[in-house]
């Protein structure tokens, strides 16, 4: 009688201390749409409630995006379909670098516009998807002041990773973030090759965090 | 001076074989592209930036409402050529409602009132019934379009309510203003991009040429072979 009570507790113990680190180590897959909705939320609120997300505190940013964001997105693959085809003669070190930099740039870009995205509300468009569908779109609305502001994911299914989906390439007014650097990346790859495309994505980088507005670099 | 020489140095090397196929005058926009980005340096911007900061943020939303106004008149012109009755009905409410009740669209009513903005031009039209949008093009000072847009460019004009003022002080006056207005709302936009962008030529391009694809399927263009991003990492 006494063991099974200290299993229970034991077990109850486990689910607790599961549930604090969030709850996604618990979730079981999520539908895409709801996983959206509980992401949005949360940043929404995050924004809404952290006075230095709102003043674009980049490290605070960078910190909350690893915890609660980067677990649900295929980095990896937004990167490798930004690069291109070169994305298969880069080495190891050389993904992992791109991958970095390509992240820090996109996040100081969007740390910035925090201190607007106040008193935010959102809706989730109608998921047009059939259950088999191995990669699907989510379409929402966000909405403030002004028009609202088309914003959509893709998704891809990763069974038993993530919360079952993984977001690989999203969409602003209409405009896919991940095919808006594919020229880029290759006009910069065609003239200076992988290391020249990491070695201006960090010059960047740095301008950026020094804080001037950089000037273009070819 | 430094972006100037950097996007020069830039036009000479993305010709050639690499080429965007979407893009066959990119030489020639590209010198537009370096002429529009002086003329903002030099007198657009820095104008836009004292209209901003000179003028209350109310004053400034009436200015935006009053253009936007006189635009869903012409929006519901277009709704009703592509045919779209719902969205014709909601745009000339939207105009009545403002007009009226909004001291000629300088309050926008229509918004708290839940009547949705469906913004359409002529461009628009044409792409809804097919016409594809032709090669990219940067017009002098006008900026980023395609072959077909300004093709509807004159329509568009002559569709625009401003430019049916008879005094033509009044109509020039009216006409800087929204340009003005229009630039303004866009500095914190086109600050972001001197930072996002690794070439803005580039980016603005692609990005407009993406937008003005998703506002001609409203929201919902079909996937283009090259939206199927393959995925180089897998294997």
């Amino acid at each position: 009688m006494k063991r099974r009570i200290g299993i229970k507790s034991l077990l109850v113990a486990a689910l607790v201390s599961l549930v604090g680190w969030g709850g996604a180590a618990l979730a079981a897959d999520e539908a895409p749409d709801a996983l959206i909705k509980r992401l949005t939320k949360e940043a929404l609120d995050t924004i809404e409630a952290d006075k230095a997300v709102q003043a674009g505190d980049v490290e605070r940013i960078m910190t909350l995006l690893d915890q609660k964001v980067m677990p649900y997105l295929n980095f990896q693959r937004m990167t490798s379909s930004a690069v291109g085809p070169a994305w298969r003669q880069a080495t190891p070190d050389q993904r992992r670098r791109l991958e970095t930099e390509f992240k820090t740039l996109l996040v100081r870009t969007y740390a910035g516009a925090m201190s607007q995205a106040k008193n935010l509300t959102f809706e989730i468009r109608p998921l047009r998807a059939s259950p088999e569908d191995k990669e699907v779109i989510v379409r929402t609305l966000v909405k403030g002041r002004g028009d609202p502001v088309q914003l959509d994911y893709r998704l891809e299914k990763t069974p038993g990773e993530g919360a079952g989906w993984k977001i690989y390439n999203l969409n602003v007014l209409g405009v896919w973030l991940v095919d808006t650097y594919r020229s880029q990346f290759s006009q910069e790859i065609n003239a200076k090759g992988i290391d020249g495309l990491i070695a201006t994505l960090s010059e960047r980088n740095k301008a950026n965090a020094a804080g001037s507005a950089p000037a273009p670099k070819g | 001076m430094t972006p100037l020489v950097a996007v020069a140095f830039l036009s000479g090397c993305a010709t050639g074989p690499n080429a965007n196929p979407r893009d066959p005058l990119e030489p020639l926009n590209r010198g537009v592209y370096r002429f529009n980005d002086a003329v903002d340096r030099g007198l657009v911007k820095p104008v836009a930036t004292a209209y901003r900061e000179g003028l209350p943020s109310p004053v400034r939303t009436g200015v935006t409402n009053f253009f936007a106004n006189l635009q869903d008149a012409w929006s519901g012109v277009n709704n009703a050529l592509q045919l779209k009755p719902q969205a014709t009905v909601e745009s000339f409410l939207r105009f009545g409602v403002n007009t009226v009740f909004g001291l000629v669209g300088l309050l926008d009513i229509a918004t708290d009132m839940r009547i949705e903005r469906h913004t359409e031009d002529f461009g628009q039209t044409l792409g809804y019934w097919g016409m594809g949008a032709g090669p990219y093009l940067v017009l002098p000072l006008l900026g980023p379009s395609t072959l077909r847009d300004t093709a509807a460019l004159p329509v568009d004009a002559h569709g625009n309510l401003v430019n049916q003022a008879s005094d033509v002080p009044t109509r020039n006056s009216a006409t800087a203003l929204h340009l003005l207005d229009r630039r303004a709302r866009l500095l914190d936009a086109s600050n972001m991009l001197d930072q996002v962008a690794l070439d803005p030529y580039t980016f603005t391009r692609d990005a407009f040429l993406q937008r003005r694809r998703n506002v001609v399927f409203d929201g919902n263009p079909p996937d283009e072979p090259e939206d199927l991003i393959p995925d180089p990492s897998a294997r």
